[in-house]
């Protein structure tokens, strides 16, 4: 992990300010902050382990679980929280069996909520792997879960 | 490769690529699609593709370009199609289904399929005009005509990935001029357009520049601030998306005017469109030799990288972006000292919003005094608008400062879907406040929204109706600042907890008179001590609830009647015998697995099982609308 960790570093400017896209990094490989990372990021930057943690769970980006291998992330900013988020929410948690924040047993999703994905003109919407769905029922949002799961 | 080293260069560069612009128009037919994240999730990359496989094989030779948002989203996904010698139409609601009747009428036959055109995209380079055919200019649309467009002027029309088509339509020509100018010059010419700041607080924008001019020090930062943490803002997103060189080239007069030779990007991770549109930008102005040593020849240094945000809305404030970006916890700073004098790594820095940095060129080209005739009182020029919630056509728009909140509601917006009653408009998102119908005359400028206790904020509206319940929306609101506050001051901390506390009480039925008037208290209390502006706009949205809507929260409080029907501890659903035609869409749905039903027989809802989600309600027939809801305590339902 340190080895990888150092190869982080070597694309960046230098140490300063250099925690952040690291943890970035490592979410990007990995797809979440795993124990060993934040021990070797601090190993490497010469900070302690608990200011590595300390930024990584002041940011909601960083997940310390593994997550899923399809992220579905259901928007409640503040439109979609009026157009129907929760309902979207409480459907795919229900079907999925987990509640926000987790992944299922078979790894096969994690669900997230995300504050905002910027584009309320088309509210509900969530994101699955990235990619961003619009104008949902709670019934469509399953359907599009479903038919990744076949 | 084309390189700029000087500005005779760069206008041979801009012929060039003005001549490969007009050439799109005249040459081939010419497929426009809208592709901002918006478009996108509409299914606009399905629509192209569905495009090009209609016609391939047809033989028919066609061009493809991506364009940004214009704004209409929701007619979303937008094609423009331009045959030779015939105006370009934009084309509303063009889903991948439709495009079979797109490519027949609107690309293959002679006709320019009137009933879905949405207007004609008349561009000054683009010689066919809406005139010549009984269609009506896009512009003349009704959402587009009372709009001024600086900051949005290439959003929906130029290819974001292309510096040509900026440079086509006059791009850079700015900073050109900029840099044979004096920075002080620059400055009083910012001054003079009475620019205010565009994130939020409304600073003058020439004034911040002269202090971090004047700052001692030889390293100077620039920072664009693209976080847009406010949940229900997507402007600068489609900045972003649909222009980013206009952004470029703000930060690089801005540059020029303080004496920066590093610029940051900070922007938040959810936009991973804008980002990879931003880093191609940012590639081709330095291959262009428009950011990097020696600029244009006049010695400026300068380039710009992007730091990317990891979610958190407090690090949209300055100073606990700038700790971000230092690899700190977010948490903001008192000041003074200010950042023009010691900001990031204790250097001085300039920090701007990406719409303050769009409108820049527009200033520079045409001076201070034309932006400033544009816009009312101390609130000049033009403001970008998020248009999202309980409104016909929502999207973005950009209109002169003054113009009233009616008239972007309703004429810009269409009023409220189903003909419901406006109950009100957001404005300035979790720091903002919630206007009532009674004052939709208000003017959209920094200082009326103030006296009605709201803010401008980034510019996000959301329109509400009678469905929204006004006391679950501060509850909203207030868990969305209690989990973004960082913590660091104490009535933030505490006072925002404890203020959600109270409203959670009222939405379950269980509050009393006097927790109204403890709520205000500890509201005024957060207000006036907290550390940042996240702390100090917090209570906004219940300040100004409890002054116009004080009647809502005392129905929750004196007989437990939540008459939005919203507060799901104060409302229960029912099906309707006589209406439920048994189709079992809501037991399917149920998540709860609380609907119970035989075929032709009305379904039944268990209500201890019943969450209370709504989900039955959004998924039953609009023919059969067999679902009900009632307030106060469960209904036993009887068959
Ligand atoms: C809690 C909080 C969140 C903020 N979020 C943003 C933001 O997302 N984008 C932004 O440009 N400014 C934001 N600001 C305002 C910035 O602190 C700063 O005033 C602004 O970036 C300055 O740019 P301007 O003068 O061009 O407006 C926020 C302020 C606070 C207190």
């Amino acid at each position: 992990m340190e080895a990888k960790i150092r190869a982080l570093l070597e694309e960046l400017p230098g140490k300063e300010g250099a925690l952040i896209p690291l943890l970035q990094g490592v979410q990007s490989t990995l797809g979440y902050i795993s124990q060993d990372a934040v021990e070797a990021i601090g190993e490497v930057l010469g900070i302690s382990e608990s200011e590595v943690y300390g930024v990584a769970t002041f940011y909601s980006e960083f997940r310390l679980f593994e997550p899923g291998e399809h992220q579905v992330k259901v928007c409640l900013g503040t439109s979609c929280y009026l157009k129907g988020g929760r309902e979207l929410l409480e459907r795919l948690s229900r079907s999925l069996g987990i509640p926000p924040g987790r992944t299922t047993p078979d790894g096969r999703f994690s669900l997230e909520t995300v504050a905002c994905l910027g584009c309320c003109s088309r509210s509900p919407v969530m994101a699955v792997d990235g990619v961003v769905y619009g104008n949902l029922t709670p019934l469509q949002a399953k359907a599009i879960i479903a038919d990744l799961d076949e | 490769m084309k390189r700029a080293s000087d500005s005779v260069d760069l206008e041979k560069i801009r012929r060039e690529a003005k001549k490969a612009w007009d050439d799109l128009f005249s040459a081939d037919t010419l497929v426009c699609t809208g592709m901002s994240t918006c478009g996108i999730s509409a299914l606009a990359c399905q629509t192209q593709d569905a495009i090009k496989e209609e016609l391939s094989g047809r033989d028919f030779p066609a061009r493809f370009m991506k364009v940004g948002c214009l704004g209409l989203c929701y007619a979303e996904p937008l094609v423009y199609v331009k045959k030779i010698g015939m105006p370009m139409v934009c084309y509303g609601y063009v889903t991948p289904e439709v495009v079979p009747s797109l490519v027949d009428k609107a690309i293959l036959g002679d006709d320019l399929w009137k009933e879905r055109a949405l207007g004609i995209v008349d561009l000054p380079d683009i010689k066919e005009r809406s005139a010549q055919t009984d269609i009506p200019s896009i512009w003349d649309h009704p959402m587009l005509k009372p709009q001024i467009r600086i900051a949005l002027r290439n959003c929906g029309i130029i290819d974001p990935e292309s510096i040509d088509h900026y440079l086509a339509r006059g791009g850079y020509s700015a900073l050109a001029k900029a840099l044979i100018t004096k920075p002080e010059a620059i400055i009083e010419e910012v001054k003079g357009s009475g620019l205010r700041g565009r994130g939020g607080a409304g600073f003058p924008t020439g004034m911040k520049w002269e202090f971090c001019r004047k700052a001692r020090g030889r390293e100077k930062y620039l920072i664009c601030n693209a976080d847009e943490g406010d949940p229900g803002a997507f402007m600068d997103r489609s900045v972003l998306e649909g222009d980013p060189h206009s952004v470029l080239e703000g930060m690089l007069i801005a540059a020029h005017a303080i004496g920066s030779t590093a610029g940051i990007i900070y922007c938040r991770a959810e936009y991973p469109l804008a980002l990879q549109r931003l880093d191609i930008a940012l590639r081709q102005a330095r291959d262009y030799g428009l950011l990097g040593d020696d600029i244009l020849g006049s010695g400026m240094d300068f380039d710009i990288t992007i730091k990317e945000g990891a979610g958190a809305f407090v690090c949209g404030e300055e100073t606990a972006l700038m700790a971000s970006i230092e690899g700190h916890r977010g948490m903001p700073k008192t000041r003074p000292p200010f950042p023009a004098n010691a900001g990031l790594w204790s250097k001085p820095t300039n920090i701007n919003n990406v719409e303050t940095f769009a409108n820049l060129s527009a200033i520079i080209n045409r001076g201070g005094d034309w932006y400033n005739s544009i816009g009312i009182g101390r609130s000049k020029g033009t403001k970008t608008l998020s248009l999202a919630g309980a409104v016909r056509r929502a999207g973005l728009i950009e209109v002169p400062m003054g113009i009233t909140l009616r008239e972007i509601i309703f004429d810009i917006g269409g009023g409220i879907p189903g003909d419901r009653a406006c109950k009100g408009v957001l404005t300035g998102g979790p720091s903002g406040g919630c206007i009532p119908a009674a004052h939709l005359d208000t003017p959209v400028d920094y200082e009326s929204l103030a006296k009605v206790g709201s803010i401008m904020g980034s510019g996000s509206m959301i329109i509400i109706d009678e469905g929204t319940c006004i006391v679950d929306l501060a509850r909203f609101f207030l868990t969305f600042t209690q989990r973004e506050s960082c913590g660091k001051c104490t009535p933030c901390r505490i006072g925002t907890r404890q203020m959600l506390g109270i409203l959670e009480k009222i939405t379950r039925g269980e509050a009393d008179l006097s927790d109204l008037s403890k709520l205000e208290r500890l509201a005024n209390a957060v207000r006036n001590g907290s550390l940042c502006g996240l702390g100090s706009t917090a209570p906004n949205p219940v300040l100004t609830t409890l002054r116009f809507f004080k009647s809502e929260f005392e129905e929750h409080i004196l007989r437990g009647n939540c008459p939005s029907l919203v507060c799901k501890d104060l409302t229960s659903f029912y099906i309707d015998p006589g209406s439920c035609r048994s189709c079992g869409i809501c037991a399917e749905s149920c998540p709860a697995e609380a609907i119970t039903g035989q075929f032709k027989e009305a379904h039944v809802i268990d209500q201890d099982k019943c969450i209370r989600c709504g989900v039955c309600i959004s998924v039953c027939p609009e023919k059969f609308s067999a679902i009900t809801r009632k307030s106060g305590k469960k209904v036993v339902q009887c068959i």
